[in-house]
């Protein structure tokens, strides 16, 4: 049972399963890796949802493209025209969003709230009209709310993957520009830079992966291929160039494995299993990336805490105040109270080494942060670890001259 | 061409009395998301609930409504939960952990339909999408007169009622914790110092949006949900500077889209002579569209014409000195 | 009914203030920290009773987050805070806040009345209106800043003093012991700066203590008693007339010259 079936998966992934099943892997891959790209930008200028009313706002047009189409006679559904109606519309409602939310005193998300349910009420009230209209070909205009990828023919899947390429291309190209679009628009005003040309480019981009994305996994999950690669990236990762790289490779993967499994086990929608699996990339990243991490976070969090209270408590000690409760417990179990003594906090000769080096420490650290507070910036984790092994030796044999007791 | 009086009773009363109610309370809950900048949290729990919808119908086995309103309730419920997680302990911005989280539910929702279908179960993502306004009869009536027997008004239909209670329950929470609701709205930080829980109001704003959500997408679909929670409080917000008016008056724009909306949907068509009628719930949204772009454009003072006479006005007081006119 | 929350301990009564001789304020070995980078370090400071405390320091030295803190609304890596003698969650009927102008959408649809009313809600609490008699205390308030011909007004149409003002009104109403105010001098005009200063004076005469954090330098002597020089740590505190000094300041805001040459090479590019 399960060995043909692993064959069968392993040959989809390798693209050795048939040319019409490789292609479609490769075509939604390069959906993905599209998506990762232009999403990390999106993300970074706090756009996220903008393509979430972007591809509800397709609806109506491609509605419209239909009935033209009819109208026009065309004998089948023409997928070129609709996807033209789809950018139309999209671009319609992007705008609309950018006046509300510009013009008038209502918040963006309210402005992308309002779009998105009004236009996809629009291409509902259309969707009603073509099916009282008893046109041919209509059944085919639902894959466009939920996606199917089985729809894919040949050809529409290498056209994907070509515009998918040329979307990620255009970032790779324009990567600078946008880099500084995303982090200070106001500064690159001022620098001269085109920013309003810039933004127009980033959500053409934007459009371009919705539209070819509408096929495969349909209106409502684009967004996802936009907004969950640079999502999970974001924990990987400080550095732009690092974060658009990881989207990608997240997209990419995402399509790719989200396509082979689809194709592979009967009943699985590839937009949702295409989502589900960039899903699951975002809550690997979230748990478990070492750099913003949920368990690297809290784990640095944690160590944080309990060296600030052993420190607190082993000075008090040493100080010759009682140190009771958890901080208690916690010294004994580091070994540095004796056991047998319950109160008043004796000291075992590693206790007084621990206490001696914090009392230390604690004296250093504010003698610098008296002497240099222009320095602080330089070290990220100052008044936090000992201090030799944050500062240079011959700085902190300076601190410790100034902080001997005449 | 008038529809005689029964058939209006029977089949336009109990949907319209199904999308007035929706309306009014989408419309006054979507007050607090509106000035909470949590606009879309709307758009999210209406798709996230979709895996709820499936479980509940698949753990019961039938298609009672209860189940599923159970499982949709507690599929919202985390779906609030998890965006704040990822959101605070993530450190993204909401509209992302929003964005991240509603479309895997709803993907996860989708899987599992088309999986029950192999299972020979049939349920569809569409009824969520548009509602059913249509299939929404009130056999009871006969007439007019008939409107005075109390035993008809009990057979009202079933959504009609659910709805009638989430609103109920609207109106009782926003009357009962008014206050609580505006300071942690207005101002968090000092509610918080104040001892009132700011954090526990957000969920429960989260949570009651989520209710009325799942009592008004059975009958008009989460679409018009998604519209009607955020068109008539932005329209208002644009019409007036006071909070309980904004409330009042969002409240009165729901219901006349509703009835806009479906008068359009059901009549419209026959007053052209085409015996068809458009999707309802669609029409509904699309009214309360034209009614945000109405208020958007005439708006008395944040309106962008009424803004424009205004400054024409400033202009040509006396006294008046243009900016750029200030500069050295 | 008040409002009781947060800490388990927080369902016993709130007592009234104030036990004579507890500080209005004991902070001990406060240290927040934003990721492993501290931004209050290992705080020690106890407020003297009656006053108005100037909280100074450069930018970044974290006097807002100080207060913060102090409020319980930022969370602490260790130490603790308290206030007349017990932990915050017990005495928030003697705390008063005045948060930065920035903090709030000042296009809110609410009235400069409803804003001072809300000061009033923790006397109010759950379930119950708010009555005439609070409206009235919150226009009585809205008076004594000179607000009172804007009780009506929208928010946002007022300018950036009055909304200063309105804030500050607000904080009245509460009718605290104790109140924190995060830069109430900040960007308004003269006429404002007057009137701050009188609820100030007010405040002080009336026997509460203020905390404010305070960005000018030249009006610290003249507007306040007490003085904390915060720079990440507590560099200084005291009576104005002992901790404004030249020495002090330059310690807090600048510290040494640089370090000496063969420190300053050891430290490399980072120090430049």
């Amino acid at each position: 049972m399960i060995d043909p079936l692993f064959e069968e998966a392993l040959r989809i992934l390798t693209f050795q399963s048939g040319f019409n099943s490789a292609v479609v892997v490769a075509g939604t891959a390069a959906l993905g890796l599209a998506g990762g790209t232009v999403g990390t930008f999106l993300l970074l200028r706090r756009r996220a949802l903008v393509s979430d009313a972007l591809s509800h706002a397709t609806l109506p047009g491609i509605a419209v493209a239909f009935l033209v189409g009819a109208a026009l006679g065309l004998p089948e559904r023409s997928l070129p025209l609709l996807l033209a109606g789809a950018v139309a519309s999209g671009v319609v409602g992007l705008l609309t969003v950018q006046a509300l939310s510009r013009f008038t005193r209502l918040t963006e998300d309210s402005a992308i709230g309002a779009v998105l349910s009004v236009f996809f009420g629009l291409g509902v009230v259309l969707l009603s009209v073509i099916q009282n209209l008893e046109l041919g070909g209509q059944a085919g205009l639902k894959t466009f709310i939920l996606g199917q990828t089985a729809a894919m023919a040949q050809g529409e899947a290498i056209a994907i993957g070509l515009l998918a390429a040329g979307a990620a291309l255009a970032v790779a190209l324009l990567f600078k520009e946008l880099r500084v679009l995303a982090f200070d628009p106001g500064f690159a005003a001022v620098q001269g830079w085109p920013v309003g040309a810039l933004d127009l480019v980033l959500m053409g981009l934007a459009t371009l992966v919705t539209v070819i994305g509408l096929q495969t996994v349909g209106l409502i999950l684009v967004v996802a291929l936009l907004i969950i690669p640079p999502a999970a990236a974001r924990f990987w990762t400080d550095r732009l160039p690092a974060l658009t790289l990881i989207a990608a490779v997240i997209g990419a993967l995402s399509g790719w494995l989200g396509a082979t499994l689809s194709a592979l086990l009967p009943k699985l929608p590839a937009g949702a299993v295409i989502v589900l699996v960039a899903g699951g990339f975002f809550l690997l990243s979230f748990l478990f990336a070492p750099a913003r991490g949920l368990v690297a976070a809290a784990l640095r969090q944690g160590r944080l805490r309990l060296t600030f209270a052993e420190r607190r408590a082993l000075t008090d000690l040493l100080d010759g105040r009682p140190v009771q409760g958890a901080a208690a417990l916690w010294l004994r179990l580091r070994g540095y109270v004796r056991d047998d003594v319950r109160k008043g906090g004796a000291l075992t000769p590693a206790g007084q080494a621990a206490a001696r080096a914090a009392a230390r420490d604690r004296r250093l650290w504010e003698r610098f942060l008296a002497d240099y507070p222009a320095l602080l910036p330089a070290h990220a984790n100052w008044g936090v670890d000992p201090i030799d092994s944050v500062l240079p030796g011959d700085m902190v044999r300076l601190l410790e001259e100034r902080s001997a007791p005449s | 061409m008038m529809p005689d009086v029964q058939e209006f009773l029977q089949i336009d009363a109990p949907a319209l009395l199904a999308a007035v109610l929706a309306c009014a309370a989408c419309a006054l809950v979507g007050n607090f998301l509106v000035l909470r900048r949590q606009g879309m949290m709307g758009d999210a729990v209406s798709h996230a609930i979709l895996p709820g919808i499936v479980g509940g119908f698949l753990v019961a086995g039938t298609r009672e409504t209860l189940p599923m309103m159970l499982g949709a309730l507690a599929a919202a419920a985390l779906a609030g939960l998890l965006i704040e997680v990822v959101r605070r302990l993530g450190r993204l911005e909401s509209g992302a952990a929003m964005g991240v989280v509603f479309t895997v539910m709803f993907a996860a929702g989708v899987v599992m339909i088309e999986q029950a279908s192999a299972a020979g179960v049939d349920l569809d993502a569409d009824c969520v999408l548009y509602g059913q306004l249509e299939t929404i009869l009130w056999l009871a009536p006969k007439g007019w007169a008939s409107l005075a027997n109390p035993a008809v008004w009990a057979a009202l239909p079933r959504e009609v009622l659910t709805l009638a209670a989430v609103f109920a329950l609207c109106v009782a929470l926003v009357g009962l914790f008014y206050k609580e609701l505006k300071i942690t709205t207005f101002d968090p930080a000092l509610a918080s110092t104040l001892g009132i829980p700011a954090g526990l109001f957000h969920y429960g704003v989260v949570l009651l949006v989520a209710a009325t959500a799942i009592a008004a997408f059975e009958a008009v679909g989460s679409i018009l949900v998604i519209a009607m929670l955020i068109a008539p409080p932005a329209a208002a917000r644009l019409l007036t500077d006071r909070l309980a008016a904004q409330i009042l008056l969002s409240v009165a724009l729901g219901v006349l889209a509703a009835l806009v909306g479906y008068g359009a949907a059901a009549f419209g068509p026959m007053l052209l002579g085409v015996s068809h009628s458009l999707n309802a719930a669609g029409m509904i949204a699309v009214a309360s569209g034209l009614i945000l772009a109405l208020a958007v454009l005439f708006g008395p003072r944040h309106g962008l014409l009424g803004r424009r006479r205004a400054v024409g006005r400033l202009r040509a007081a006396p006294g008046f000195v243009a900016p750029e006119a200030q500069k050295p | 009914m008040q409002y009781l929350w947060r800490t388990p301990g927080s369902r016993t009564a709130p007592e009234e203030a104030s036990p004579i001789g507890t500080p209005p304020l004991e902070i001990r070995g406060l240290t927040v920290a934003y990721h492993r980078r501290p931004v209050l370090w290992n705080v020690d400071y106890a407020a003297p009773s009656g006053g108005l405390i100037a909280v100074v320091g450069p930018n970044g030295a974290g006097k807002s987050t100080l207060i913060k803190a102090c409020l319980g609304l930022v969370p602490s890596v260790s130490g603790t805070v308290e206030v007349f003698g017990r932990p915050i969650a017990k005495q928030r009927r003697l705390i008063g806040y005045v948060p930065q102008r920035e903090s709030v959408d000042w296009d809110f649809p609410v009235s400069a009345l409803d804003v001072v009313a809300m000061g009033r809600y923790g006397k109010i609490g759950w379930f119950r209106p708010v009555t005439r008699a609070h409206k009235e205390a919150a226009l009585h308030a809205l008076e004594r800043v000179g607000m009172a011909d804007f009780a009506r007004r929208q928010i946002g149409q007022l300018s950036g003093g009055q909304q200063q003002r309105v804030f500050l009104a607000r904080a009245l109403a509460q009718e605290a012991q104790l109140y924190f105010m995060d830069e109430p001098f900040a960007g308004v005009d003269a006429a404002t700066e007057r009137a701050v200063l009188q609820v100030l004076r007010d405040l002080d005469a009336a026997g509460r203590t203020v905390i404010c954090v305070h960005h000018d330098l030249q009006t610290v002597s003249d507007y306040f008693d007490h003085a904390l020089l915060l720079n990440t740590r507590v560099v200084a505190q005291g009576p104005v007339a002992r901790v404004m000094t030249p020495d002090l300041l330059s310690r807090t805001y600048g510290g040494r010259p640089m370090p000496a040459p063969a420190a300053l090479g050891a430290l490399g590019a980072e120090a430049s």
